[in-house]
């Protein structure tokens, strides 16, 4: 994910302090993964630099300063072409699920098997995913979701791919 | 082999339709309030298996107990007494009788235990309410769309309070949105009303609102929890 298009992207909604940023990033897109602070602020001194944000005030209370950043005409059009841009699809041909069937197949194990296993396993995850949706709000609704379809396609494949064991395991041993 | 507390059991289920073994020592456990996935590839023995626990195929040879008797030799008044009594069900499609009204359906199952009219059309609009399908109540089933149907049968499915719901692919005729709506509905009102659920899917973002699942494969069930 580039981690400047999104802060960005958090501030064309309005200006912030670089902690509340950090605080919004981490509510929509960071659960797993929070952010840190240095890597906050050494993305906003780049986007200064470049001039796509600026400081829209500074607040000196007891602590230390505080700046408040804000997006410029520059960054806004940013935004918008890196939205425009579409995201180079993943050939996911490497993956270590695909390995292992074919693995499991060259060696005449059951394919059946590891489909169910690694099924149970997508599917605790998927339990814990469907729980935090349920009880989430519209932005936990669509990053669980956009995670359950990722993980329904792995098993919709693993299925497939247990359904043709006969065929591929003619071909595999050929 | 009973596993304790459990409210439905079957151990060593086999069915045989002509040459083919649609069972084949098939096992199977729940508990009430819980939701239980059954999955397989389709021809696997799910449908069979769901029929056999609900009472309305027989096996061949097994053992099905609830609530502490045996399904397996009940007479079929027995068996048919409990279904209507104690089971509810929700298939995939055409489940609502087309001439009544949305809530004479779900009333259905109440009017034919012989409770009075109004009062079973109150009680039927509750459960319209908890699925929000109480503004379809004096439509048609052919006039309403396919997911709030879908409603309506879980709706009548619950009416009569069952222990035990059987759902066989409820959201395999609907798009992804009015699924996930149904979903959340029928588990919510399962789990608040302490019914045991045992849901038929293919599907993985399905199953992923159970507690658990077995996988049936070949008229064998392997219980996944167990398995790990």
């Amino acid at each position: 994910m580039s981690i400047g298009h999104t802060l960005l992207g958090l501030l064309e909604a309005g200006p912030r302090h670089g902690y509340d940023l950090k605080r919004a990033f981490d509510e929509k897109f960071g659960h797993d993964r929070p952010l840190a602070y240095g890597q906050v602020y050494s993305t906003m001194s780049r986007l200064l630099r470049n001039g796509l944000v600026e400081v829209d005030g500074i607040e000196s209370g007891g602590g230390p300063e505080r700046k408040r950043y804000a997006i410029t005409t520059a960054g806004v059009t940013d935004v918008e072409s890196w939205l425009a841009q579409p995201e180079k699809p993943e050939p996911y041909l490497q993956s270590t699920l695909y390995t292992k069937v074919v693995i499991a197949l060259l060696t005449g194990r059951s394919a059946a098997d590891l489909l169910d296993t690694q099924r149970a396993e997508h599917l605790r995850l998927m339990r814990i995913l469907t729980t935090r949706k349920r009880k989430g709000d519209l932005a936990d609704q669509l990053v669980c979701d956009h995670a359950l379809f990722h993980l329904e396609a792995d098993l919709r494949w693993l299925e497939l791919a247990a359904a043709r064991l006969d065929q591929l395991a003619k071909e595999v041993r050929r | 082999m009973t596993p304790a507390g459990s409210l439905l059991t079957a151990v060593g289920l086999t069915k045989t339709y002509g040459p083919t073994k649609a069972l084949d020592g098939a096992e199977f456990s729940i508990h009430p309030g819980e939701v239980v996935a059954v999955m397989g590839p389709s021809g696997s023995g799910k449908s069979t298996l769901l029929h056999c626990l609900a009472g309305i195929v027989t096996p061949d040879s097994g053992v099905i107990t609830y609530a502490g008797r045996e399904l397996t030799s009940m007479s079929d008044a027995e068996r048919s007494a409990l279904r209507r009594s104690e089971f509810g069900f929700v298939f995939q499609f055409g489940q609502l009788v087309p001439e009544l009204t949305c809530v004479e359906n779900v009333a259905l199952p109440l009017r034919l235990a012989g409770t009075r009219r109004k009062a079973a059309e109150r009680t039927a609009l509750s459960w319209m309410e908890r699925l929000q399908v109480e503004d379809v109540a004096d439509k048609r089933p052919g006039e309403v769309s396919g997911g709030q149907g879908q409603r309506v049968a879980v709706a009548r499915s619950l009416v009569t309070s069952p222990r035990v719901l059987f759902a066989d692919e409820p959201t395999g005729a609907l798009d992804s949105l009015n699924g996930e709506l149904v979903m959340q509905l029928l588990t919510e009102a399962a789990r608040a009303t302490n019914a045991a659920v045992v849901l038929v899917t293919h599907e993985t973002r399905v199953a992923a609102w159970s507690d658990r699942e077995i996988v049936v494969r070949d008229g064998r069930s392997r219980d996944m929890e167990r398995a790990i």
